[in-house]
């Protein structure tokens, strides 16, 4: 950078004989020169990756769901509906882990206790781990099937949620005035009622099934999604960077999409990957009193629900492992939650002691 | 004509405690290539100009009459995609503070191939070989590497840099730099404004640059328009304003530059603040704070004059200095008295009431 000579006529002092050019001119004093490299370059996303690495419990919650849903896809062998255009008819997944089919009823072998013969033994088929239910169906096989509907009713119904939320939410929060009051007035009007209420008012109207029961989960979980992207968004558009996207022609949609919503989703994820689990136990409650599924299905809250009075008559194995199914994926979710919450929030971690202040 | 004509632009804040007038029937022209600086104090309305030129008022603020005509349209009567066509494009804008005007979850060259693309419609190989290009032209070294980082690996005058690559991206005829060197540090302070400098010579940008760096304007504006208020209170050639300046408000801004060997205890100031610009003052707004002031400041408000003849200022002639003080319609009894003092020892008198003439030998600072 040559010298300025303008800017030693600003004050009234001017220095002489320090000769910039002759830096700049002269050959290098020695070999160094300056680097200007350090390692490449990585976003917000690959430190939140590893610092979620570094969190164990995390980690083994992960590993619990992993597997949980590993079971749940390969306990039994799935074949598509006659109706779809490829594959139609055919079996995609052929595996089938559970010892026993799940409906398979047998009166005779009705409330098994599940002993501990049956558990070392090293081959399990027939012998019942887990014991039976009322109907002599292995309840094994039964939690491993049940997965499906459990676990896939609280990504489907949170990820629906999230589709409704977020979009709803953002235009509230980017646009502000009417479009706000609106959106916003619904939500409130929403939360006035219990959210278990709420669900079971849906249901009520339209009735036991899966979609219904999923339809009834998002009746009520968008709600809180809508209501953190907002409150991020009004802050997240304050920055610089959002005008500057405006002052270089981006679209609303784009500058919604491209520059908001990518540094407003971390609160919406943390807070999201909690309510898998709490929709999961939602899910489960309304099984239990009866609104969830059919009584037939092996979604674990239906099978706390029939078995209502089985403890209190010594049979404890039939509601003790769904109940411990359920509770063992939630935590696993709160586990990864947890997890996210803090590499989403380096502070946290610095100061090592309480999860920062979100 | 003009390449940026602003007439009588009224910018109003309607805001729960009343309406904040953000500027007050401001005009102001920027030819072709040319630098003019804007100054004044915080709240002054210089960002506000800004942000009207660009269509970028927002709730609950309204341009609520005026015209702004660029290359002859005036940009308050196109709609929202014609708008956007000319952001960005034709007129481009460097913030303050590159660290918040840089999406902390993009890399730096995805955000300048962004504009790249949208406006000259080039593919994602050509947009990314432009913003290498951009971003050597503003002097970033490794380019290439640099185009994948994320700006907290910049450095502050880096990410200046990126913005000033950013607004350079389209070729555009006007720049809006608001306060582009304020949030940094001396040195790099000049090297952005020799960078700005370079880029806008070889490719004949006007540059519109808002400051309250009066040394800035000095050196790299052509012309100058001071705001006080929201109003627009000098307008000259910039070595007009600083050899000669015809406005008390001007005068208290250059007597308030520090300097390296002042001995002076205490910085100067001038007294008192920018008024609340929901309610202004009856009058001249900067007559609380004005030692010149008489009662006829308190009753008249002064309109923007030219200082030589006292005939209402033209916006279009380019070379008058421009000033609404009531001392140069002669409706002051008093003279604006000071002395602006250059360092080769030479020293210029404040012409005052230049109708009649009269010139008092106070020195500055004594009031």
């Amino acid at each position: 950078m040559a010298t300025r000579d303008s800017s030693t006529e600003r004050g009234r002092i001017t220095v002489d004989g320090f000769d910039v050019e002759s830096v700049v001119d002269r050959d290098h004093i020695e070999s160094w020169t300056p680097s200007f490299r350090e390692e490449a370059g990585r976003g917000r996303r690959y430190y939140a990756w590893q610092r979620f690495k570094r969190n164990r419990l995390a980690l083994v919650g992960a590993g619990i769901i992993g597997v949980m849903v590993f079971v749940a896809v390969f306990a039994r062998p799935i074949s598509l509906p006659g109706g779809v255009p490829l594959l139609g008819g055919e079996t995609v997944q052929p595996f089938s882990l559970a010892p026993a089919d799940p409906a398979e009823q047998d009166i005779l072998t009705g409330h098994t206790a599940p002993t501990l013969a049956s558990i070392t033994s090293s081959d399990p088929l027939g012998l019942h781990v887990l014991g039976t239910d009322w109907a002599g169906r292995d309840i094994l096989s039964r939690i491993m099937f049940g997965g499906r509907w459990s676990i896939s009713l609280g990504f489907i119904a949170v990820a629906v949620a999230l589709l409704i939320g977020v979009p709803l939410g953002a235009i509230a929060g980017y646009y502000g005035g009417y479009v706000d009051s609106v959106i916003m007035r619904v939500v409130d009007m929403l939360y006035a009622f219990p959210f278990i209420v709420l669900a079971i008012a849906v249901i009520a109207i339209l009735g036991r099934g899966y979609w219904e029961l999923v339809f009834a989960l998002v009746a009520v979980g968008w709600l809180a999604y809508a209501r953190i992207i907002r409150g991020e968004v009004l802050s997240v558009k304050q920055n610089e960077y959002v005008t500057a996207a405006r002052a270089l022609g981006a679209r609303d949609r784009s500058v919604i999409t491209r520059h908001i919503l990518p540094n407003a989703m971390a609160p919406v994820i943390v807070q999201a990957t909690l309510s898998v689990g709490t929709t999961v136990l939602t899910a489960a409650a309304l099984g239990f009193i009866g609104l969830g599924l059919s009584p037939a299905t092996a979604e674990w809250g239906v099978m706390l629900n029939v078995e209502q009075d089985s403890i209190a008559r010594g049979r404890w194995w039939a509601g003790v492992f769904p109940g411990l199914a359920i509770f063992l994926f939630v935590m696993a979710i709160n586990l990864v939650g947890d997890g996210i919450r803090d590499a989403f929030d380096p502070q946290g971690e610095a100061d090592g002691s309480d999860g920062g202040f979100r | 004509m003009a390449m940026l004509e602003v007439e009588d632009l009224n910018v109003r804040f309607y805001t729960e405690d009343g309406v904040v007038k953000a500027t007050n029937d401001l005009s102001y022209e920027i030819e072709e290539g040319e630098r003019f600086g804007v100054v004044g104090e915080s709240g002054a309305g210089k960002s506000v100009t800004s942000l009207a030129v660009m269509r970028l008022i927002e709730e609950p603020g309204v341009i609520e009459s005026g015209s702004i005509r660029f290359k002859g349209r005036d940009l308050l009567e196109l709609d929202r995609d014609e708008v956007r066509e000319i952001r960005g494009n034709e007129i481009a804008m460097i913030f303050q503070d590159a660290e918040t005007a840089l999406n902390p979850a993009y890399t730096v060259g995805e955000q300048i191939a962004e504009a790249i693309r949208l406006h000259l419609s080039y593919d994602d190989e050509a947009a990314r070989d432009r913003t290498i290009e951009l971003l050597e032209r503003v002097g970033i070294p490794d380019p290439v590497e640099r185009y994948s980082d994320y700006p907290h690996e910049f450095s502050g005058g880096m990410q200046q840099r990126a913005v000033v690559a950013m607004a350079l991206s389209c070729d555009p005829d006007l720049i809006i730099a608001d306060e582009p060197t304020t949030a940094l540090d001396v040195t790099i302070e000049a090297q952005i404004l020799d960078l700005l400098a370079d880029v806008t010579e070889s490719s004949d940008t006007a540059i519109q640059l808002i400051t309250h760096d009066l040394g800035v304007v000095a050196e790299f504006c052509d012309r100058l328009m001071v705001m006080y208020a929201g109003h627009p209170v000098e307008m000259a050639p910039v070595e007009d304003v600083y050899y000669d300046p015809q406005h008390p408000y001007t005068v208290g801004l250059m007597s308030s530059i520090p300097r390296i060997g002042d001995d002076r205890d205490r910085l100067q100031t001038i007294p008192g603040r920018m008024p609340d610009l929901i309610e202004l003052p009856s009058g001249c707004n900067f007559y609380p704070r004005c030692p010149y002031a008489e009662e006829a400041c308190t009753r008249r408000e002064p309109a923007l004059v030219d200082v030589d003849t006292g005939d209402p200022a033209d916006a279009t002639v380019h070379e008058q200095q421009s000033a609404a003080c009531l001392a140069h319609t002669g409706e002051l009894r008093g003279e604006l008295d000071y002395t602006v003092t250059v360092d080769d020892g030479r020293e210029r008198e404040g012409s005052a009431s230049v109708p009649d003439g009269g010139h008092d030998d106070r020195t500055e600072g004594s009031q």
